[in-house]
């Protein structure tokens, strides 16, 4: 029987298969840290005399807590500061190479790894944060740890680990424009539910997949993890390589060569056997957003919030009544009457640059609705460099938006872009858990296109609908980009 | 990490479903760089609330929580297994958990262990019936038993050896460790290195 991708980058990293129960050891070649979940893994290697075993195959960056505003002065927050601190001195006494604040390299770390060429095909990577499930849209095998679980890596390069089950996820057919890879992840998560992915990585295929751009298919591979897998992949192809070659830390010459020859053997067999599988049409889906507080409970955004007595299951229907009335909205409020506050276009989900340029493709020209915060965050460091060189921040300032520099900011407002109590936003990020954007914040989760036209018409929407707007009178505005 | 075999406490029934780690422990108290003194932050967003079920007089020092489905999931943070722990929880049960999470309880001395839905309800009803009864947790018979009632609990096999012999997971690999060192030496050129920086 032939073997699927994520049981082919299993195998080749296996330093030992367990017996008789005993997990499987596991070789790690790349190794993400932030501040937030290493402090007290360094002090655990302090306390038992022991070093990094691989710094080459480690890299850190500051992201969760760094400022998006005046980043040249101290950072106001003492415990921010403090955690910050910490990584800097870690990073020093164990030899770990940094990307600190203000550096061009600096970032949220899972823009970082790929766009340095770090993260590859056919590898593992690990980090301690959830999203690291990015970095499968490479066709690497990629998941989050806990912070006992980086310690261990950073001592041993290893970790022990029982294998996950497969799970095919095929998207087959043609996304409409204004129709993204955010759409599409949003609307499996609402087919297979929060914990529907427990125990899985997710293998994401069929042509709809295949047609999506790198950033597109790290969009989808990040938010893996709200459906509950640890993991999710897409087989390298074309698409993959032509994004990886030239950058600073890809394999080059004769390296490369042997690279792409095993990449290439690493697609999932024609007989291989999948533990599960779902279907999604891309031909049908619309504009996808969440009305409740958890990425679960979303909807096309031609629907309408849907009424909790409906729904079957006892805990579902308990737990959609507690969303609607923290979320202040009632069942069966059209989605696209809701009201945002406030518009967050960032974070690991959706904060490279072709976000950025799809977010800027509709707003150009525009003006914000009134009232309304527009904050504009980009992913990294070089992703706001580029931006600018391509003028999009002029079009974001133009509009009204604030025009940040790079980190996880208002995603999970560890620093202090959050919403007020009671605020409501539409965010590009990947959570919309009670009070993630600030206490008593309110999250719909969207596309950055979906962001860019809620931006202009305050409430939620899609470019669909300023289509209509102007089909009279001003021309149709773009709908490239996004991840498609 | 101490053994873990047997031992009685008091219950929490916490009826509620997705449970995720930021409502566990939200974002801004994963800013400290300690691995203790988090049990101020448990719920924090909750136990604003009077009637949350841990500000109940009957539930105080309870240290097993019997939660809904998915327990656990979304982000990594451990630091929602230490906030448990440092309020005096030695125990979770729930029908099902977030993989990261289960994870993480495992390395840091707390139970998690699965029950079916059907036996959440029970304990749920036991417990509001008789507050203040405790409960034993039995990881060598997987078992926890409040009064008459007895259900079983699913936890993997290795992480009850774990847990049963309190044995410290870096210190079981580097027996391996002659075993890494030789997979290094044969792993290809072209897989990624982030030193020297380019």
């Amino acid at each position: 029987m032939g073997k699927t991708l994520a049981e082919k980058v299993w195998d080749d990293h296996l330093v030992a298969r367990g017996e008789d129960g005993a997990p499987d050891l596991l070789y790690i070649d790349l190794h993400l840290l932030h501040e937030v979940t290493s402090p007290q893994a360094f002090d655990g290697l302090r306390m038992a005399g022991r070093p990094v075993r691989r710094p080459d195959l480690t890299i850190a960056t500051e992201d969760h807590n760094t400022p998006t505003l005046a980043i040249d002065r101290p950072i106001a927050d003492l415990t921010s500061r403090t955690q910050i601190e910490t990584l800097r001195r870690n990073a020093q006494e164990f030899g770990v190479r940094l990307h600190s604040l203000g550096d061009v390299e600096q970032g949220i770390v899972h823009v970082v790894g790929p766009q340095l060429g770090l993260t590859m095909p056919g590898i593992t990577v690990v980090c301690g944060d959830s999203h690291t499930s990015t970095h499968g849209a490479f066709g690497a095998m990629a998941f989050g740890i806990g912070t006992s679980e980086v310690e261990h890596v950073l001592a041993t390069q290893t970790l022990p680990l029982k294998p996950f089950k497969t799970m095919a996820v095929t998207v087959e057919g043609e996304l409409r424009p204004g129709v993204t890879a955010k759409d599409i992840i949003l609307a499996v998560i609402a087919q297979i539910g929060t914990g529907g992915g427990q125990g899985y990585v997710l293998e994401y295929r069929g042509s709809a997949i295949r047609s999506l751009s790198m950033e597109g298919r790290m969009t989808i591979c990040n938010m893996s993890i709200e459906a509950g897998a640890r993991a999710g992949m897409v087989a390298p192809d074309e698409t993959t390589y032509g994004y990886l070659k030239g950058r600073p830390h890809a394999p080059e010459g004769a390296d490369w060569d042997a690279a792409v020859e095993y990449w290439n053997t690493l697609a999932t067999d024609d007989d291989a056997v999948f533990d599960a599988e779902i279907f999604l049409d891309a031909n049908t889906l619309e504009p996808f957003v969440t009305w409740g507080t958890n990425p679960g409970q979303g909807a096309s955004l031609s629907d309408s919030v849907p009424n909790p007595a409906d729904i079957a299951d006892a805990n579902e229907r308990a737990a959609a009544e507690r969303a609607l009335e923290y979320m202040d909205i009632a069942a069966g409020t059209p989605l696209k009457d809701i009201h945002v506050d406030a518009v967050f276009m960032g974070s690991c989900t959706n904060s490279r640059i072709e976000d950025l340029r799809a977010f800027a493709s509709i707003i150009e020209g525009q003006t914000k609705a009134e009232g309304v915060r527009v904050m504009v965050v980009p992913g990294s460091a070089r992703v706001r460099l580029q931006a600018e060189a391509e003028g999009l921040d002029k079009i974001i300032t133009a509009f009204g938006a604030e025009w940040r520099f790079a980190g996880c900011s208002m995603c999970l407002g560890m620093n202090p872009d959050q919403l007020a109590p009671g605020e409501r936003c539409a965010s590009t990020s990947n959570r919309n858990f009670e009070g993630r954007q600030g206490k008593g914040g309110r999250t719909h989760l969207v596309s950055p296109l979906v962001a860019a036209a809620t931006a202009i018409r305050g409430t939620l929407s899609s470019p669909w609908d300023l289509a209509q707007e102007s089909a009279s009178s001003a021309p149709v505005p773009s709908l490239q980009g996004g991840g498609r | 990490m101490d053994r873990f075999t047997r031992f009685t406490g008091l219950a929490a029934p916490l009826r509620r479903s997705n449970v995720d780690t930021d409502q566990i422990i939200p974002a801004n108290f994963l800013k400290r760089v300690t691995k203790t003194g988090f049990e101020d932050a448990l719920f924090y967003g909750w136990r604003q609330d009077p009637d949350f079920v841990l500000n109940r007089p009957e539930y105080q020092g309870a240290s097993v929580l019997v939660a809904g489905s998915d327990f656990g999931t979304g982000s990594s943070r451990e630091h929602a297994v230490w906030a448990l722990r440092d309020f005096g929880f030695r125990a979770v049960l729930s029908p099902r958990f977030g993989d990261i999470f289960r994870g993480n309880s495992g390395k840091q001395g707390l139970l998690a262990g699965q029950v079916s839905e059907e036996d959440a309800e029970r304990l749920w009803a036991a417990i509001e019936a008789q507050p203040g009864v405790g409960v034993t947790i039995d990881l060598v018979e997987r078992v926890a038993t409040l009064g008459d009632l007895s259900v079983p609990f699913d936890i993997d096999d290795y992480t009850r050896w774990r847990l049963i012999e309190g044995l410290d997971d870096i210190g079981l690999t580097l027996r391996d460790e002659p075993r890494i060192t030789e997979f290094e030496s044969r792993r290809e050129s072209w897989r990624p290195k982030t030193l020297p920086v380019k």
